[in-house]
């Protein structure tokens, strides 16, 4: 289980970044939830803007009784991950929201060259299952109430969704530190 | 983070007996208050029917009934809205809990347990959790724009769960 709800653990965690950045962004999200497709290229942004000072994590908070293709995008992004391009996997997810039907899972591996057989097995046969229900309930038990919900340093962010806004809050943490 | 009981209004709050109710679940069958005696439940009250569904509090607890049994707790939701709004509305988001109609007369049960808001003729946003006695131990009253989440109800399970353990051990 994850060692704190609302911080990233890099030892866990699919993270982005550099470790010893002191700002620590942390979102909950779902592959097929269109808010966090729009948040995409916020947090986007916020990296390109933080840099080193930012490490960013992603737990995955799938809804899947409204969001029927948002488990297995989730195992295929862990799947990716175990062949160690998570990222890559997440960000071709979000861009490519309204085709999430297994087939195109397939595609985007072949995309991103992995083992697509390997994905398919993995997928099929729900290895990533247990993790992505750990992710989800330490959500719930962190304060998370629907998607995306981000985590500065800890401390749930309930602001706007703007480049701007965000920033001004993170950018908060580092002059409090 | 954890959200408290707070003190809102005429808010029932812990230690208080949870008032009794039959209302209906679907057009045609009803569900009473003491049908779920000797188990935990929750009653979730929310203002209506049909709100943005990323955030929406239902689809999220939709999620949780897992989490939710392993307390055995039960879950309902309970609106103003009537049994064939609520019907079309856990279709579309493919709900596997009951929702209840507080419809006729309108806000009664919501009343009993101070949580009507006479202004909008809604209910208010607000959590119950009841031990397997029928009393309440925990409730929580939400701003109306915005989602609790379902932390404090699993905190107030677990902390049911507990004492119940305590008591069984005692006796």
């Amino acid at each position: 289980m994850t060692k704190s709800l609302t911080l990233p653990d890099t030892e866990r965690d699919h993270v982005s970044g550099s470790v010893k950045g002191a700002i620590k962004l942390l979102e909950y999200g779902d592959y097929e939830c269109p808010f966090c497709a729009d948040a995409q290229p916020i947090v986007k942004e916020i990296q390109r803007r933080l840099g080193d000072d930012l490490l960013f994590a992603f737990r995955h908070f799938p809804l899947i009784n409204i969001h029927p293709h948002s488990e297995h995008a989730a195992e295929a992004a862990e799947a990716a991950g175990a062949q160690e391009n998570f990222w890559g996997m997440h960000d071709l997810l979000f861009e490519n929201q309204s085709a999430l039907e297994d087939q195109d899972l397939v595609a985007y591996a072949g995309e991103l060259s992995l083992d697509e057989t390997r994905l398919i097995r993995e997928v099929t046969s729900s290895v990533y299952a247990l993790r992505i229900r750990e992710d989800f309930k330490s959500g719930v038990r962190g304060g998370v109430n629907g998607t995306p919900t981000f985590f500065i340093n800890g401390e749930r962010y309930d602001g706007p969704r703007d480049v701007g806004p965000f920033l001004e809050a993170l950018s908060k943490q580092t002059v409090e530190k | 983070m954890i959200p408290q009981t707070n003190v809102y209004r005429s808010v029932l709050g812990a230690g208080r007996q949870a008032p009794e109710f039959t209302l209906q679940c679907t057009p045609d069958q009803t569900v009473s208050l003491n049908e779920f005696r000797g188990r935990p439940v929750v009653l979730a009250f929310y203002p209506a029917d049909f709100s943005p569904v990323c955030g929406d509090q239902m689809a999220l607890y939709n999620e949780m009934l897992n989490e939710f049994q392993e307390f055995e707790g039960e879950l309902v939701g309970l609106s103003v809205d009537g049994a064939w709004c609520h019907a079309a509305f856990a279709k579309q988001n493919k709900l596997h809990f009951p929702l209840l109609a507080d419809f006729e007369p309108k806000g009664a049960v919501a009343r009993s347990y101070g949580v009507y808001d006479e202004k909008e003729g809604t209910c208010e946003r607000a959590l119950f959790v009841i031990d397997r006695d029928g009393v309440i131990r925990w409730s929580y009253v939400s701003p109306i724009g915005v989602n609790p989440g379902a932390n404090g109800i699993l905190s107030a399970l677990e902390d049911l769960q507990t004492k119940s353990e305590t008591t069984d051990a005692a006796k």
